[in-house]
C-alpha cells in the first residue's frame, strides 16, 4: 500500500516523528494550561453547589432575584457560599480545628498519600485508606450563629466509592440532608440515591439515639411512619443502601467525625 | 462535485454507516447511550475528532513515513481527544463528569483510526474533513436512535424531560431495567442493522 514518493531514511523518519510530537505536545500543553483556571473554577463551583444543597441554602442562591442581582447563577452560588459558609480544617483523630489551607485541601489526594492517611481499624465503609484531616463546613445563619454543619462522607457502594455530604443541624444529630455528589451506581437502581424523592426522606431523621449511640438505619421494605431513626431502603439496590448505612455509621463513629462531634457539643471547637 | 460532497458527507449516515455496516465503534455506542444528552455530546466530540484528525492527517499524508504512519495517526488523534476533553472540562463540567472516561476512550474508537487509515491517507484534506464529519454523523445517528429508546423506556424521559412518570415518582411507568444497562444497546443496534438491511439488501454480507 505504500507508494512512497521519497525514499525513507532513518533520520527522516525520526525527525518527522519528533516534529509531530513536538507540535502536538505544544498544542495540548497550551490548552491544558490555558483552560486550567476555568476548570478549577468549575470544580470549586460544583463542590460549593453541593455544600449549599446539603445545607439547604441552594434554594436561596438560585432565587431569581439573587441571580439577577449578582449577574449569573454561578456568581450567586459563589456569593451565597462566601456569605454563609465557614470551612474549617480538623484533625479527625483529635476532632480539633487545625491550621491548614481549606481551599487547596483535597481529601482524595490525601487519602492516597501514605504520609497523610491511615488504614481505618474497622473499615465498615470499605474506603481502604482515610485521610488524617478533613474539612468541615459550618453554615452560619443571618445572625452569624452556626445553624447547620456539613460533613463530607465517602464509602463503598455497589461498584465504587460514593462521595457525598451529610448536613446536620447544630445539635449534630438531626439530619438536614444526605447528598451524593459523585458516584458510579447503577442508573435506575443504586443511582436513585440522587432521586429528590429519596433525598426528601432524610430531613428530620436522627443519627443518634438518646444514649448517644449511632442509630440511623436504612430499612428494607420501608421504615415505619414515625421512626426517626429509619429511612426507606432503595428497592432493587440492597448493596447501595447498605453502603449508605455503613458510610454513615463509619463517619459518625469514633474513626470518623466522632471526636469532632464530642468536641463540638462540649463547645471545645476553638 | 456537489453530489460528490453530499455523498461523502451523508453517505455514512445510512448507506455506509460506520456502526451498522462496518460495525466499528460499537463499544462506546454501548456505554454512552443511556441518555440523549450524553449521546449528543459524545456525537459532537467524535465528529470533531474524526473530522480534524482526517484533515490533519490528510494534510501531511505525503510526508508521513509509511513505516510509522499508525503511530503518527495515533499521536494526532490522541492530541485531539485530549483537547476535546480539556475544553469539555472547562465549559461543560457536569457533562464531562458523566462522560469522563468515555471521552478519553474516543482514542480507541475504531472509526477514527479506520477513517484516517482508509480515507485520509489517500484523499485531499477538504474531502477528508467532510468524510470525518460524515462518519461522525453516521455514528451519531445510531447513537441518538439507541439513546432515544434507552432513555424513553429505561427512564421515561427524553433529554431529561419527563415523558412517562416513573413508579418511583408515584407514576404508572415501571422503567425497563434492561434498557438502563449498557448491554441492552446490543439488541437495539442489532435491530437497527436489521432494519437498514431490509431496505438496503445490498448491505447483507454474502456467505
Amino acid at each position: 500500500m505504500s507508494e512512497t514518493k521519497k525514499k525513507e531514511t532513518f533520520r527522516g523518519t525520526v525527525g518527522f516523528v519528533f516534529i509531530i510530537c513536538l507540535v502536538c505536545a505544544a498544542l495540548v500543553s497550551i490548552a491544558a494550561v490555558g483552560l486550567k483556571p476555568l476548570q478549577t473554577a468549575n470544580k470549586l463551583l460544583d463542590k460549593q453547589t453541593k455544600i449549599l444543597e446539603a445545607s439547604g441554602l441552594l434554594a436561596i442562591a438560585l432565587k431569581a432575584e439573587n441571580i439577577k442581582a449578582l449577574g449569573g447563577e454561578s456568581k450567586s452560588i459563589v456569593d451565597t457560599y462566601e456569605k454563609y459558609v465557614d470551612a474549617k480544617m480538623i484533625s479527625l483523630a483529635t476532632g480539633k480545628v487545625i491550621e491548614g489551607n481549606v481551599k487547596s485541601f483535597d481529601e482524595r489526594a490525601d487519602a492516597r498519600d501514605v504520609n497523610k492517611s491511615s488504614k481505618p481499624e474497622d473499615d465498615i465503609a470499605g474506603i481502604n485508606r482515610q485521610a488524617d484531616n478533613a474539612v468541615v463546613y459550618l453554615i452560619n445563619d443571618e445572625q452569624g450563629k452556626v445553624s447547620t454543619i456539613v460533613l463530607p462522607i465517602v464509602g463503598s457502594g455497589l461498584w465504587d466509592l460514593m462521595y457525598g455530604f451529610v448536613g446536620l443541624e447544630s445539635d449534630l444529630n438531626t439530619v438536614k440532608s444526605v447528598i451524593y455528589s459523585d458516584l458510579k451506581e447503577t442508573p435506575g437502581l443504586g443511582a436513585e440515591v440522587l432521586n429528590p424523592k429519596w433525598k426528601a426522606l432524610w430531613p428530620g431523621k436522627k443519627m443518634f439515639d438518646e444514649q448517644g449511640n449511632i442509630a440511623i438505619q436504612i430499612v428494607k421494605g420501608g421504615a415505619k411512619a414515625g421512626n426517626v431513626y429509619g429511612v426507606d431502603a432503595l428497592s432493587g439496590a440492597t448493596l447501595t443502601s447498605n453502603g449508605v448505612e455503613n458510610t454513615l455509621h463509619f463517619w459518625l463513629g469514633e474513626e470518623g467525625y466522632g471526636p469532632f462531634i464530642t468536641n463540638y457539643r462540649a463547645g471545645g471547637l476553638n | 462535485m456537489a453530489t460528490d460532497t453530499k455523498k461523502v458527507l451523508f453517505g455514512p449516515v445510512v448507506d455506509n454507516n460506520p456502526i451498522a455496516l462496518q460495525v466499528l465503534g460499537v463499544c462506546s455506542a454501548l456505554a454512552v447511550t443511556s441518555s440523549l444528552a450524553n449521546a449528543l455530546v459524545m456525537t459532537l466530540a467524535v465528529m470533531l475528532v474524526t473530522g480534524f484528525s482526517n484533515l490533519f492527517i490528510s494534510l501531511i499524508r505525503n510526508q508521513i513515513p509509511s513505516s510509522v504512519r499508525i503511530i503518527v495517526q495515533m499521536v494526532i488523534i490522541a492530541s485531539l481527544v485530549i483537547l476535546v476533553d480539556q475544553v469539555l472540562k472547562a465549559f461543560s463540567y457536569q457533562l464531562s463528569k458523566e462522560l469522563s472516561v468515555f471521552i478519553g476512550l474516543i482514542i480507541t474508537n475504531c472509526i477514527v483510526m479506520g477513517r484516517a487509515e482508509a480515507f485520509a491517507m489517500k484523499e485531499k484534506p477538504g474531502v477528508s474533513f467532510l468524510d470525518g464529519i460524515g462518519n461522525g454523523l453516521g455514528y451519531g445517528a445510531v447513537l441518538m436512535v439507541v439513546a432515544f429508546f434507552r432513555e424513553l423506556f429505561g427512564f421515561g424521559t427524553l433529554f431529561g424531560f419527563e415523558v412517562f412518570t416513573l413508579v418511583q415518582n408515584d407514576g404508572w411507568y415501571q422503567g425497563n431495567g434492561l434498557l438502563v444497562l449498557p448491554f441492552s444497546s446490543f439488541f437495539i443496534i442489532g435491530l437497527i442493522i436489521w432494519a437498514i438491511r431490509q431496505f438496503r439488501p445490498e448491505q447483507v454480507e454474502k456467505d
